[in-house]
């Protein structure tokens, strides 16, 4: 890289700090395919499971703190598109197992196995949902929007519970193997690195977003809004296409979550698993883009352990986040920087 | 269907409308005083509910048991509001998701500590246990119409309350303008205490009202504060007036719903109603903040 000499400097230190920006992302794929090499050694399926699992809500708490840490949007639907994009891979894996068609209409669709459809089409349903539950919930602001997006969450879960045809209540068993084209997901090591490699092009996908012009203005508009329309951008257009696009990777997440445990109910996608969701967004830090996959492996890892240890688990972990956002003074977005190795921290900025 | 039946899912609607007016008249006020997002309001929905159930069992006196549990709510929101959510007013909406959200994990866990996770009885009274016939074909219970009557006369005090006291007056200051009534001298800490603890007492007395229909069980306030939000949000944050006509609109719209509607849209019809209200008044019916 001799050449970057020939670059005027200003130009040289822009592409190293593009560079480093994905040091913190690299460092944590190594470190999950390094457990994977682990467990595979020593036999031990469980902890596969485990960190598939983590990965899965990683790609959630990723997404998410795109809209929430960078965008000030605190959405407590994102359990809603986990589930709308779970229902997807069980529907329709349910029609291909019993060979009926899913009529819509005057439309018959063929069940299906295969994420290489299923994941595309999880998309193409999320979309138009993320899409016009945002345009409601945006055109307004602060507590209306938060309250609002809630609403819309308890909606798709009512929705959901009401649909008998596909198990209602209990939810939705996947019988057959789940394929990806030629690959056998059914296959706990080869699901891991599927999600693995999803994950990866998430955090790829939000760190260049975060950091392109249309960030810029996203970050602008958590800041101040009233100061953007001022010298011209209409917030509510970059708002919204960062909520489906943090909507939409959310779905494609909750289409790998309904794969890896092979069952899908409206419990994963109630209003309660959207604020643990928050939680685990804010427990990494909402100002990196890789923190929250550490929030959600801490998160995840805290409820195994206390889940062991007590049946009360849920009394300890509601103190812990008391405790946590009372004592940090400077409000919640402090804890961020607990963590410094992440490395930027976004809100820093804002002085 | 008969029109019996429909005349008896009209009135089931307005008692429910009432009862979650009673929830979200508490909710509105910490929103537009306050400022604050108190998710676990659900929860004091659900003590109010316990409360009211162990005492009843204790004392064998329904209506005393009722104002005892309400009394003790109201003493358990004023604690909360001291010790930790006044913290709060000023603090990012996203901290005070936070916290309450882990108040719910807290009290859930607590209940289930003191109660079991068996959910609890709370039988009627004799005298209210029976039913009334309204017209001919429509027997009606009378504990229905009990709490009809309760939360009809609880609508009017607080109104009376809000629009003709003193104390109403500084309320209203504090949901308009909180610098300006605190600058003009009104104590806003004593109001937000007070207004807190009447809140936990509404929310507790919804809560008691709902048990002998329902179950009194853990995580009973959840779906109920989440209708109750949208009836904050249909009414227009922190009016009280709004939260009233909003609740009866929500109680009877759901109510209707359930029974006319196919299974799977019946129960989205309210969040269609709120998503419709919203996208012609953003801001709710009636706003306060103008």
């Amino acid at each position: 890289m001799a050449d970057l000499s020939l670059i005027n400097p200003d130009r040289q230190s822009r592409l190293l700090a593009s560079a480093q920006r994905f040091v913190p992302a690299l460092v944590l794929v190594v470190a999950l395919v390094g457990i994977l090499a682990y467990a595979q050694s020593a036999g031990d399926t469980f902890l596969i499971r485990v960190f598939t699992r983590i990965m899965i809500f990683g790609i959630v708490a990723v997404a998410l703190n795109f809209v929430l840490g960078f965008g000030g949007m605190v959405s407590l639907m994102h359990a809603s598109f986990i589930g709308v994009g779970g229902y997807v891979v069980a529907i329709l894996a349910y029609h291909d197992a019993n060979l009926e068609p899913l009529m819509i209409g005057p439309f018959a669709f063929t069940g299906t196995s295969d994420l290489a459809i299923l994941l595309p089409l999880a998309i193409v349903v999320t979309v138009p949902f993320a899409a016009l539950t945002g345009l409601i919930s945006l055109r307004t602001s602060g507590t209306y929007f938060i309250m609002i997006t809630l609403a819309f969450n308890q909606m798709a879960y009512y929705f959901f519970v009401a649909l008998q045809a596909y198990g209602g209540e209990d939810g939705l068993q996947i019988i057959n193997p789940i394929t990806f084209g030629g690959l056998d997901l059914s296959q706990r090591s080869t699901f891991y690195l599927f999600t693995l490699s999803v994950l990866a092009l998430t955090l790829v996908l939000v760190t260049l977003l975060v950091d392109s012009k249309f960030g810029i203005v996203l970050r602008a508009a958590a800041q101040n809004e009233r100061r953007l329309s001022a010298i011209g951008i209409a917030p509510l257009r970059y708002k919204l296409l960062a909520f489906v696009i943090s909507g939409t990777l959310t779905g494609m997440a909750g289409a790998l979550l309904a794969t890896g445990q092979q069952f899908i109910s409206p419990a994963d996608m109630s209003w309660s698993r959207s604020g643990e969701l928050v939680v685990m967004v804010v427990m990494g830090g909402l100002g990196s883009v890789s923190g929250p996959l550490v929030g959600a492996a801490v998160y995840l890892g805290l409820e195994l352990i206390l889940e062991s240890w007590t049946e009360y688990w849920h009394l300890a972990f509601g103190l812990l986040i008391v405790a946590m956002v009372t004592l940090l003074r400077g409000g919640i977005a402090d804890l961020g920087t607990l963590v410094p190795w992440l490395g930027r921290n976004v809100s820093g900025g804002k002085n | 269907m008969g029109l019996p039946l429909l005349l008896e899912q009209a009135i089931n609607g307005v008692q429910f409308g009432v009862m979650l007016f009673l929830m979200s008249a508490g909710l509105t006020l910490v929103f537009g005083i306050m400022n604050l997002i108190n998710l676990a309001h659900g929860s004091l929905y659900m003590i109010g509910a316990y409360l009211a159930a162990t005492l009843y069992q204790m004392t064998g006196q329904f209506v005393l048991s009722f104002l005892a549990a309400m009394l003790l709510t109201a003493l358990v929101g004023a604690v909360l509001e001291r010790l930790l959510l006044r913290r709060f007013y000023d603090r990012s909406h996203l901290d005070q998701v936070l916290v309450t959200f882990g108040l719910i994990l807290v009290f859930n866990d607590l209940v289930r500590m003191l109660w079991g996770p068996v959910s609890v009885p709370l039988p009627l009274p004799s005298l209210l246990a029976g039913s009334v016939q309204l017209m001919p074909g429509l027997q009606y219970p009378t504990f229905r119409l009990a709490i009809l009557a309760v939360g009809v006369l609880v609508a009017g005090g607080l109104y009376v309350l809000i629009s003709h006291t003193r104390v109403g007056m500084w309320v209203r200051a504090g949901a308009s303008d909180r610098p300006m009534a605190s600058a003009m001298g009104v104590n806003v800490e004593t109001i937000f205490v007070l207004v807190f603890a009447l809140g936990a007492a509404l929310a507790g007395l919804a809560g008691m009202m709902a048990g002998p229909i329902t179950a009194v069980q853990i995580g009973m306030g959840e779906p109920v504060l989440i209708l109750a939000l949208v009836v904050t949000v249909i009414g227009g944050i922190g009016s009280v007036r709004g939260a009233f006509v909003a609740a009866l609109l929500i109680g009877v719209v759901d109510t209707l719903g359930r029974i006319l509607l196919p299974p799977a849209l019946g129960s989205m019809v309210i969040f269609i109603l709120m998503a419709t209200i919203l996208a012609w008044r953003p801001k709710g019916l009636f706003s306060v903040h103008g």
